[in-house]
């Protein structure tokens, strides 16, 4: 009786590991800060990773489907640069218009590429990342773009304003994550990007397009990022043409330590969402404590690799790899 | 012939560098020319380094995302101890220490790359993706953001200096070359590499001992990126916090060009000098002709994806189809 209940303590601890390890973190924090758990830092650590975590939630669809995209941190750029410069020229709404559809359209690429042409996801997005930082340049001459009318610009709202007192970049994560939340977990569709990342022959053989959840899974993966351009671009009111680099990576970082297998087939949107808080949070905590900015990298490093580690550890039954 | 076109299609590159040289031959007159090839050598000699090295991890079906870190942790450490009080009498000696520091460094972190992937199971990309972010942190805490300047002439004229009629760097990066391909066609160890990479289950059934087979190949790594690091110090007589950022990422690209698989078993280190000098001669022609850098993004973006296509037309011959 009292072994099985040891059992069971156990297997909680190892499945709920990264829950488990967020909320010491987050005690931690309170008992050694007092001004970490006020209502104005919290609404702060989740005002910035409100940008990492709408781009996560996309990747994290691309990573389930056995994929990745390492194309996000240089779309950033590219979205950015174009939702700032188009908005003096054509007014907010077509500009918002022509990022997303640029977007959509390099997500596009992308899912051709890796689900039609079946070519490998890594080095696909890694030429596109590179392609694309470059058409950025070419488009900006090199220069850094910026509004003109910023206190003017309803276009303000989606980095600075805020909807019934709740900061709009808040909500836009909120509401995209509840839906990719629903799409993922509840629809046929979700279903399809479970069973392509988990087994694709498997997932051929019962009849499912495996190219166009693919294509799907690229191209709501680089709408996220349009969304996150609009709410940087917003924000800033302004943009650097490489504000974007090392982006890809974060994101990632933060979908791996949410829990989200790279192998494909396994993983959620509220596993994505813990992911990004965590970051969030050390980020900030760290902050507060005193330490520089440069100190989160360090405990970055070690979180990630123990994440992943006790998760695969939890799930063969011993601690250190099997192989010699 | 045939056999000439045979090799050609199984590695596109050289076909693409010939291309590429007769163009640049023809449409600038300061191309072909002896100094100018030189310059090549030596500017293609950093990420050359490191990709010697990344051929070998990527053969073993890792990869490693750190090693940009390296380069700026190596090259912090070699200019900030020549400078060091202690050795302030040692004259060139002083070199010693530095040299010795920062090519322990390199090992130590490749070392330490390897024996997580080794004890943990843990997959490289995710490893060292936490590395990436972990040692730019650290170079970050040891340099506390500064730059550093040369204390010893001797160390910045070895940058420029000459072997016979060739530049010392070329030297070096031409020897390590051969010593890798040595210990990759001609040894046991190089041998494994490919048993390790083709399929880990039998290589392990084969009487391999993987883990500490693939630790070594991370430190091999680990030192080739210290020396690189070093190399471009003694180029610039300085360091920098952010050198090396992004190199991980072109130090791939050369390598997949080169025709290794990401999946491991196959490739060789005549293909990786192919990738490395495709990328130098189109840097270095595109500059002759004053076309912007960012131009070059693209084209490598486009070319990295093109190979990858190729490769899949000419060598894959009997998989599925294009099907959406």
């Amino acid at each position: 009786m009292a072994e099985e209940r040891l059992k069971s303590a156990t297997r909680i601890l190892t499945q709920r590991g990264i829950l488990i390890a967020f909320i010491l973190f987050m005690v931690g924090f309170s008992v050694v800060s007092d001004r970490f758990m006020t209502p104005d830092n919290l609404q702060a650590v989740f005002r910035q990773a409100a940008i990492i975590g709408v781009m996560a939630l996309g990747v994290t669809l691309v990573v389930i489907c056995g994929n990745l995209d390492l194309s996000v941190g240089s779309l950033l750029s590219l979205s950015t640069v174009l939702v700032v410069d188009l908005h003096d020229k054509i007014g907010p709404i077509s500009a918002i218009a022509v990022t997303l559809l640029a977007a959509l359209a390099v997500g596009a690429v992308n899912g051709l590429l890796v689900g039609v042409a079946r070519l490998n996801s890594l080095i696909v997005t890694l030429g596109m990342l590179s392609a694309i930082q470059g058409l950025t340049l070419i488009y900006t001459g090199g220069q850094n773009v910026d509004i003109q009318n910023q206190d003017t610009t309803w276009f303000a709202i989606f980095g600075r304003g805020a909807i019934l007192g709740v900061p709009t970049q808040i909500l836009i994560f909120v509401v995209l994550a509840v839906v990719m939340h629903v799409v993922l977990a509840h629809t046929p569709f979700g279903r399809r990007v479970y069973a392509s990342g988990g087994n694709p022959t498997a997932a051929v053989f019962s009849g499912i397009r495996r190219g166009r959840v693919v294509l799907a899974t690229y191209m709501i993966s680089a709408f996220c990022t349009g969304i996150a351009a609009i709410i940087l671009g917003s924000r800033v009111m302004g943009s650097q043409n490489n504000v974007g680099q090392g982006y890809e990576l974060l994101v990632l970082s933060a979908v791996i330590l949410g829990g989200t297998s790279l192998l494909g087939g396994s993983g959620s949107i509220a596993k994505t969402v813990i992911g990004v808080l965590i970051l969030g949070f050390i980020q900030n905590g760290l902050l507060l404590l005193g330490f520089a900015y440069y100190v989160q990298w360090l405990v970055t490093w070690v979180v990630i690799i123990l994440a992943v580690w006790l998760d695969i550890a939890a799930k063969r039954g011993r601690m250190f790899s099997p192989f010699a | 012939m045939n056999r000439t076109l045979r090799w050609l299609s199984r590695n596109p590159i050289w076909g693409f560098i010939l291309l590429i040289f007769v163009f640049f031959s023809l449409a600038n007159p300061f191309f072909f020319d002896l100094q100018n090839f030189e310059n090549i050598l030596v500017q293609t000699s950093t990420i050359g380094l490191i990709a010697l090295g990344m051929t070998l991890v990527m053969i073993n079906g890792n990869i490693d995302l750190s090693v940009g870190g390296i380069v700026a942790l190596s090259a912090s450490l070699v200019v900030d101890i020549q400078g060091w009080e202690v050795f302030a009498g040692w004259g060139d000696w002083q070199l010693v220490p530095a040299v010795a520091a920062a090519l322990l460094a390199g090992v130590a972190l490749g070392a330490l790359n390897g024996l997580i992937v080794w004890w943990t199971g843990v997959d490289a990309f995710i490893v060292t993706l936490g590395a990436m972010l972990g040692i730019r942190g650290l170079v970050f805490v040891y340099t506390k953001e500064q730059s550093f300047y040369a204390a010893n002439f001797a160390f910045s004229d070895f940058g420029s200096s000459n072997i016979g009629p060739l530049p010392t760097l070329a030297v070096v990066f031409l020897v390590c070359a051969l010593l890798v391909h040595w210990l990759l066609s001609q040894t046991v160890h190089g041998r494994n590499t490919y048993a390790v990479g083709g399929n880990r289950q039998a290589a392990v059934n084969a009487g391999i001992r993987i883990g500490p087979h693939m630790m070594v190949n991370f430190i091999i790594l680990g030192f080739l990126a210290a020396l690189a690091g070093m190399t471009l110090a003694s180029q610039m007589g300085a360091s920098t916090p952010t050198l090396g950022q992004d190199y991980e990422l072109w130090v791939i690209t050369a390598v997949v060009l080169g025709g290794t698989k990401l999946t491991g078993g196959a490739g060789n280190i005549v293909g990786t000098l192919g990738g490395v000098l495709a990328i130098g001669i189109l840097r270095n022609g595109m500059n002759l002709m004053q076309v912007p850098a960012f131009y070059v993004l693209v084209i490598l973006g486009v070319i990295l994806i093109a190979v990858l296509f190729l490769d899949r037309q000419l060598n894959r011959k009997g998989q599925e189809g294009y099907r959406l």
